[in-house]
């Protein structure tokens, strides 16, 4: 399993980047692992988004999808494509070190 | 695709007005967005049901002529079975949140895929610009169509 390293330390992730052990996630690595997925600089809108998945997460185990995200979050989904262009759900469950959500929706 | 063998934009036909015929396409153009590919959606014939203003919050389960419904085809000919059948999957997809179709259509807008009519379908009905959500961009020719979906996947459901 690859590791790279985030703020310092050295973390484990799969082959597409995602924390395998969410544990080891600290808010200080997230604008780094956002810079690798093309996101230059992290707002409040998205440390609002970040906050609310790991939450979700933390409560049912596993990341909201782009639908739940835009009921739950606070933040629209035409929003949420603006802040992760490249994939609200996938992108700022990266960003939070959660394992990639499954969901078709 | 690109050199990564990863696709990095699709082109979606929606050609049928059934809620089965609709479907698959909606969850795969809002599938491509969510994995951060470009999506273009392109309804053509009774696909244009699924935009059309006065009809896409009416669309319903083929229940003629299905033969996955395991259904008689006499029995899906009685008046109220289809309405009844798209109730009933109504339900279904509620209790795994999946939208509706008018909501499901607004949100794929919303997370930038591009919404386009088939103009040889669009003069064949009779319809105008009028008759369509907003949220349609345009109405295109086929060659149209091409240019849009150019470098990238085209997928006709």
């Amino acid at each position: 399993m690859p590791t790279v390293t985030y703020a310092g330390t050295q973390v484990l992730v799969n082959e597409e980047g995602f924390f395998t052990d969410p544990e080891q996630w600290r808010e200080e690595m997230a604008p780094e692992i956002a810079r690798e997925a093309g996101i230059p600089a992290l707002t409040e809108q998205h440390w609002q988004v970040i906050k609310h998945v790991r939450h979700e997460y933390e409560l049912r185990g596993t990341g909201p999808t782009v639908r739940a995200l835009g009921k739950t979050s606070g933040v629209s989904v035409k929003e949420l494509y603006e802040l992760f262009p490249k994939g609200p759900a996938k992108l700022a469950a990266k960003t939070a070190g959660i394992p990639k959500p499954r969901g078709c929706i | 695709m690109t050199g990564n063998g990863k696709i990095e934009k699709v082109s979606i036909i929606i050609s049928k007005g059934s809620l089965e015929g609709v479907y698959p396409g909606l969850i795969m153009a809002n599938g491509a967005r969510a994995e951060g590919m470009e999506a273009n959606l392109f309804f053509t014939f009774f696909g244009l049901d699924a935009i059309h203003k006065d009809r896409y919050e009416h669309i319903k389960v083929a229940t003629v002529g299905n033969p996955g419904l395991h259904l008689p085809t006499w029995a899906g000919a009685i008046p109220g079975v289809s309405a009844a059948m798209t109730r009933y999957m109504g339900h279904k997809m509620d209790r795994l949140d999946i939208p509706p179709i008018p909501e499901f259509v607004q949100m794929i807008a919303d997370t930038g895929a591009g919404l386009y009519a088939c103009q040889a379908s669009v003069d064949l009905f009779g319809f105008g610009r009028d008759d369509f959500i907003g949220q349609v961009k345009d109405i295109i020719t086929v060659g149209e169509f091409y240019d849009l979906a150019a470098g990238g996947q085209i997928v006709f459901t």
